[in-house]
């Protein structure tokens, strides 16, 4: 009989440590079934970059959602024209409309938000000299024609045109 | 509502995705751990140094703290997003976080506690599998208990002195080797919080070695306390029956000691030590974060001594260090006065972990503002039943259920072998 | 009878057979270990770079943010916020982010939360500004350190992702951010953070918040390419980063960082 199974037989005291064993054993295996087979250190090493590698082409490949206004000018030549020629050109067409997603197919329509709420994110008038702030004009809109949608007097593409 | 946002009340300037996301159930964690680790010394000091009037108090105390092991899990369970996701710790385990020390550790940990029980139980385990063996009629427990027990024999029926004797030095060198797998065990859960450099109250290099401490007294104080209450319980059972029946079976209320007063006496000792040591280590904490007033010290000098003063100075230093101290430092230690101090060591302990986990979500990373922790008390779906005052109670009561089931297989109190 | 050459060769012969499920954790290869130095090669660093002079406090970019990256709109956390700030001429300082200026800044009054709002007199106000704030993508990230499941991780271009399918939910990354960006998604209920657009920024475009910017606040550059205008202003103006004493390694700068920043 080999020496170590007579170690075994004979000292009762090693029967735990066997189980303890059987059970690493078993989580072992375990192991490779459950863990992905791309898992493990990336580029950026073992504390920055145990990761599953798989998910990098997952979050590359998630929906972009705003396209930017290149695509809206060839539909939309009439607004983004005047658009581009008044003080509003550095807005997004997106930032007032919402992203184009996969416009015209999905969303048919975008949003055309004429709240004043819109517009106060940067015409309401707040007194900070040594911001950016400053440099817009800015209104108090309960002295400034309470109640009403800006977009009744202000063309928002170009806003100090044909005030009504 | 977001995760935390329910409980959660943020004053002044607190940056917007900041919410107490680590409440109720991670103070819990730490505190089971304590009791798991505290209550595993109190048993080696028996087996390790020998000192024999603890035999009784030492395995109660490791069944006990077997039984807590099973509970340390579970506040981590509810809390996790994905409890289900949970055994990646164990199978993608990134060990440059202290949080993935925890697989490795409390299986270590279970595997010595277990070992420790089964050479500690090995000849009862045989005995009673041998006498059940030999039962004509068994009942489906006694037949459920059998299966049990004969798996529990690993294949060994050797009772003889050169076994036992070997059991004896076995238990011995695993309580030794389990001492600093303990010390791990909570030492590693001070590690995470006092490596966080991003929270200032917890940011310091004696956060494990408190815990460490905290732990010992917690664990020494639970066993102490639950020892008594189920030794008074046994007797009052006892007592009833002797009334009841006029046949004798199992111990009478004489020969149930009670508690020897020179047990108490000793372990309160040792409590005392952990007691003073956890204290001033605290104490040093604060002292240093007030003489070195860095860049933090202002919101946290307003969160110490003013929104949480009466948790910290009341509840945990007065009410759960001083008062204890002075009980267990008089001389003539009683009974009565050793439960009091006990009960008001244990609700110290909850406050020290209380105040480290939500203490340290009370101010904003900004240090311009405040969070206020109002814990779920009645819950109205389940994550405030998991987080909330009933998640907490489920948890408090476990070890009392399951030391109550393991004492049915591994009984603690063996004058009931003798009745 | 067994004699000690034989034992010796069944130890070695039982190590080396456990051996082979060890080495699947692979901490034990050093080369991996000292990978590092691979991402000093790469082509691409992602920096960004933040004017607070020109941020207006508009808040387009929190609310493209939110739809871009698919954060319930209504939901009170988001991966990036704009802060204003308001010192007054007693050297008080007010800050507030209503919503993370989700819908901007519409009222002079601070939004204190519990505290309800503080009028401040046009007159007190010494100075006032507004700081956008974002995921600073670190060099030594202390998310990635304390995640215990390697759900989060860096790449090597410099960006923390993190991985929804393995994260289990235990909010330790969000815990040890001293930027206060991480949170759990309110939908998905795993660990959330603003990632540079990822899906967007290796595809040639810019970040949601850097195109909706109408006044150029915002700004995201590559720090290996000597050309990229980015690069230049970072290198050669004065910039600032935030709560630099962390050793944290951010990769957002800041021109017109000011000291009551926080």
């Amino acid at each position: 009989m080999p020496q170590w199974r007579v170690v075994i037989m004979k000292n009762h005291a090693v029967r735990p440590l066997l189980v303890i064993i059987c059970i690493v054993v078993l989580i072992l295996l375990v192991r490779i079934v459950y863990v992905p087979k791309d898992f493990g250190i990336g580029p950026a090493g073992y504390m920055y970059g145990l990761h599953r590698e798989g998910n990098e082409a997952e979050w590359k490949a998630f929906k972009v959602k705003y396209q930017g206004r290149e695509l809206c000018k060839d539909c939309h030549a009439k607004n983004y024209a005047l658009n581009m020629s008044s003080p509003h050109r550095i807005i997004q067409c997106e930032d007032c409309h919402g992203p184009a997603v996969d416009h015209p197919d999905k969303p048919a329509n975008l949003v055309i938000d004429k709240s004043r709420a819109l517009c106060l994110r940067c015409h309401f008038s707040l007194p900070y000299p040594s911001s950016g702030r400053s440099v817009i004009k800015g209104i108090d809109p309960d002295a400034h024609n309470p109640g009403i949608e800006c977009a009744a007097c202000h063309n928002p593409h170009k806003p100090m045109e044909g005030l009504r | 509502m977001v995760h935390g946002e329910i409980w959660t009340i943020k004053e002044l300037f607190v940056y917007p995705n900041e919410y107490i996301y680590w409440s109720i159930q991670i103070v819990m964690y730490p505190f089971m751990t304590g009791l798991v680790a505290g209550a595993f010394v109190l048993s080696a000091l028996y087996h390790v140094f020998g000192i024999s009037q603890l035999k009784e108090m030492a395995r109660f105390a490791l069944v006990f703290s077997f039984a807590l092991l099973f509970v340390a899990p579970m506040p981590l369970m509810l809390h996790l997003q994905f409890p289900e996701r949970g055994i990646n710790v164990l199978m993608t385990p990134h060990f440059t976080s202290a949080i993935a020390a925890f697989g490795i550790v409390i299986m270590t940990y279970g595997c010595i506690v277990a070992s420790e029980l089964w050479f500690l139980y090995r000849k009862h385990i045989i005995t009673t599998v041998l006498s059940l063996r030999e039962k004509q009629d068994k009942t489906l427990f006694d037949r459920g208990k059998y299966v049990l027990f004969n798996a529990l024999t690993l294949g060994t029926y050797d009772v003889s002195e050169v076994a036992l004797h070997r059991d004896e030095k076995a238990v011995k060198i695993l309580a030794g080797v389990g001492i600093p797998v303990a010390c791990f065990l909570h030492g590693y859960a001070g590690f995470i919080f006092g490596s966080v450099k991003a929270n200032a109250l917890w940011m310091t290099p004696l956060m494990p070695v408190i815990f460490i401490m905290s732990a010992g007294v917690s664990g020494i104080a639970l066993s102490m306390l639950t020892y008594i209450v189920t030794m008074e319980i046994r007797k009052f059972l006892a007592r009833r029956k002797r009334l009841a029946t006029s046949r004798s079976r199992g111990p009478s209320v004489e020969e149930l000691r009670g508690i020897e007063l020179n047990e108490m006496q000793i372990t309160s000792k040792y409590l005392l030590i952990f007691l003073i040591f956890s204290i001033s280590l605290e104490l040093l904490d604060l002292i240093f974060r007030g003489y070195t007033a860095v860049k933090s010290w202002d919101v946290l000098r307003s969160v110490i001594y003013g929104k949480d003063f009466f948790d910290i100075f009341v509840l945990q230093y007065g009410i759960g260090n001083l008062i204890p101290l002075i009980l267990f430092s008089l001389p003539r230690i009683t009974i009565h006065r050793a439960v009091i101090g006990c009960f008001l060591v244990l609700v110290g302990v909850f406050m020290m972990r209380w105040n480290v986990v939500i203490g340290g979500q009370t101010f904003s990373l900004s240090f311009a503002g405040y969070m206020q922790y109002n814990m779920p008390i009645i819950p109205h779906d389940v994550e405030t039943f998991k987080e909330g005052l009933f998640g907490a109670i489920t948890i408090m009561s476990m070890p009392f259920i399951l030391f109550w089931i393991i004492n049915k297989i591994f009984p603690v109190f063996t004058e009931s072998e003798q009745g | 009878m067994t004699t000690r050459r034989d034992f010796l060769k069944n130890v070695a012969l039982g190590l080396t057979g456990m051996a082979l499920p060890l080495s699947a954790f692979e901490i034990i290869d050093p080369l991996k270990l000292m990978a590092k130095e691979s991402l000093d090669k790469a082509q691409v660093r992602w920096v960004f770079l933040v004017d607070t002079y020109k941020c207006t406090g508009c808040g387009m970019c929190v609310s493209a943010c939110k739809n871009e990256n698919e954060i319930p709109y209504d939901a009170n956390v988001t991966r990036t916020w704009v802060e204003r700030y308001v010192v007054t001429k007693d050297g008080s300082v007010f800050i507030d982010s209503p919503k993370g200026a989700r819908d901007g800044f519409t009222t002079a009054k601070i939004d204190l939360l519990a505290d309800g709002f503080k009028e401040i007199r046009k007159e007190d106000i010494e100075k006032a500004f507004f700081v956008p704030k974002l995921c600073n993508q670190c060099d030594n990230p202390p998310c990635v350190q304390v995640c215990p499941v390697g759900a989060t991780y860096q790449t090597p271009d410099g960006v923390v992702l993190v991985d929804r399918k393995w994260c289990i939910g235990c909010g330790y990354c969000i815990m040890s951010c001293p930027y206060g960006v991480r949170f759990f998604h309110p939908v998905l209920h795993v660990a959330e953070k603003c990632n540079f657009c990822y899906h967007r920024i290796t595809q040639g475009m810019k970040t949601a918040c850097v195109d909706a910017c109408p006044f150029g606040a915002r700004r995201i550059g590559n720090i290996k390419d000597q050309n990229d205008p980015v690069t230049k202003i970072i290198l050669t103006e004065r910039v600032g980063v935030l709560k630099e004493e962390y050793g944290t390694k951010p990769q957002v700068f800041y021109r017109g960082l000011s000291k009551e920043v926080k």
